[in-house]
């Protein structure tokens, strides 16, 4: 019984809330351009389906793309600055600045490089800029976090670098890097939402495009009908991450 | 005629010195146990037999070539990734054996030390003990001329660490390697070796030196004889002269 009521835990207290916003938007006449109440958001959330998913996919696959570049740059640093002491001493500062500099300042200077005629590369290098630095520093945390002894054992072996990097480093690190992908994923999302607001055109037309639109048009219901595809959105690839992670793990301890 | 030495040797940190002066010398196939109060600086004499640090004064002699010294650690140190067997062919694959005939070598090592059907486990799918003994299997599979084990049973239930010291014994008896063996267990210490020598409080020193008389591998029973007695109470003693000096 306490484990049925902890499953549905979750729901009920959503079913809770939209009851209350409903109930709230009828008896206080609240306008609709104003709150629209969960009602009016669902209808046009069926209304506006075929666009939100085509919406969707623009913003989910510009976040894609962008994870799958971060993933090979962020990696492919991290093997050469453990690889090299002066080349993580020289990187280290660079890599901070980048990762303390709010995305959505960077973003109209991107959006001039990129060009009128490109925006949608803007929003993808503004999502790998965000989802570069969860994976980089996952990668070189991992690629040093080798147990002690282990290193100890390959030093009694005359192991050499490379022995070193391929047999102890890189499969050492693959809990970390699991770990960076996962948290890489939304940021990814949130860099991609982010710069198409900047973008704000209409050549970009991802799921910010469509809240745009429907913000100039005073259509709240619309609004909150793309957040709400953002945010399942968002769960779901974490959900999936997550997934992947665990099963990651399993492979890589046996268990 | 020795298989490796201490002369002298003194080790200092950045907190202070760890060890030394101390002298040690182990002759082939002899078993030597070390005992002494924590912090003596016993794992850092045997990091120096291994080769694995360089003292601050004295002299370290090794005749074993590389990959005829092996290390047994505290905790089993095995690879998660890999399986039992790949954990244990590792030395082989890193002195450049090609995979098959280490991973057949792997096998025979574990099928010595009791864990054969075993081979395909994971770390984190083996007991305690069982774990231990894939690190005895790793060490054995290079056939060393020093086997060097650091505290390897301290983590383990004393039932478990009695079958792995026979165990030991038992392996040592086929290829023959001279063995030193860090412990702060004074019974353990004398059933193990041929010699003990027990090391002040650090910056250890030598306290003292017991030989223990008896076949190797121990017969059933010994640890009833009054031989062996009498020599625990005189590594006992020799130990607390030793924290107290």
């Amino acid at each position: 019984m306490r484990r049925v009521i902890e499953a549905l835990a979750p729901a009920l207290l959503i079913a809770a809330l939209l009851a209350g916003w409903e109930i709230a938007c009828r008896a206080g006449h609240v306008p609709s351009y104003f709150l629209s109440p969960p009602s009016a958001v669902a209808l046009a959330l069926v209304q506006d389906l075929p666009g939100l998913l085509k919406a969707a996919w623009y913003t989910l696959s510009s976040a894609l793309i962008a994870l799958v570049i971060a993933s090979l740059l962020a990696q492919a640093l991290a093997l050469a600055v453990v690889l090299s002491n002066v080349l993580e001493r020289a990187v280290q500062p660079l890599a901070v600045v980048l990762q303390v500099t709010p995305v959505i300042a960077i973003a109209p200077l991107v959006n001039i490089w990129a060009g009128t005629d490109h925006p949608e590369r803007a929003v993808v290098a503004l999502a790998m800029v965000v989802a570069f630095f969860p994976i980089y520093s996952g990668a070189l945390t991992g690629l040093k976090a080798v147990d002690q002894d282990l290193m100890r054992l390959f030093d009694l072996y005359g192991a050499g670098r490379l022995q070193r990097l391929v047999r102890l480093r890189i499969p050492s690190a693959v809990p970390f890097l699991l770990q960076g992908h996962k948290v890489a994923a939304g940021l990814a999302i949130v860099g991609a939402v982010v710069s198409e607001f900047v973008a704000g055109s209409g050549k970009v037309q991802g799921l910010a495009w469509r809240i745009f639109d429907a913000s100039f048009k005073l259509q709240t219901a619309r609004m909150i009908a793309a957040l709400v595809v953002l945010g399942v959105m968002g769960a779901v690839l974490y959900a999936v991450l997550d997934a992947v992670e665990r099963a990651g793990l399993r492979w890589w301890s046996g268990r | 005629m020795t298989i490796a030495a201490l002369e002298n040797v003194e080790v200092d940190y950045a907190r202070g010195r760890a060890l030394g002066p101390f002298s040690l010398s182990i002759g082939p196939s002899e078993i030597v146990a070390l005992v002494g109060p924590s912090g003596c600086g016993k794992s850092t004499a045997l990091r120096l037999l291994a080769g694995l640090e360089a003292p601050s004064a004295g002299r370290v002699i090794r005749t074993p070539g590389r990959g005829e010294t092996a290390v047994v650690f505290q905790a089993p140190t095995l690879a998660p990734w890999l399986s039992a067997r790949a954990n244990a062919a590792l030395p082989l694959e890193l002195a450049g054996m090609g995979g098959g005939e280490a991973m057949r070598r792997a096998g025979e090592a574990l099928a010595r030390v009791g864990l054969a059907g075993a081979e395909d486990a994971r770390p984190a799918q083996l007991s305690g003990g069982m774990a231990m003994r894939v690190s005895l299997a790793r060490a054995l599979t290079t056939e060393p001329k020093l086997l060097l084990l650091d505290e390897p049973f301290a983590a383990l239930d004393e039932i478990t660490r009695r079958a792995l010291a026979d165990d030991v014994l038992g392996l040592w008896q086929g290829l023959q390697p001279a063995i030193v063996f860090v412990t702060h267990n004074v019974e353990e210490a004398v059933y193990m070796a041929s010699r003990v020598v027990v090391m002040s409080a650090g910056p250890g020193r030598l306290a003292g030196e017991v030989a223990v008389e008896g076949p190797l591998p121990r017969p059933a029973g010994f640890r009833t004889s009054a031989g062996f007695r009498r020599t625990v109470e005189m590594v006992s003693k020799a130990l607390a002269q030793g924290m107290s000096a």
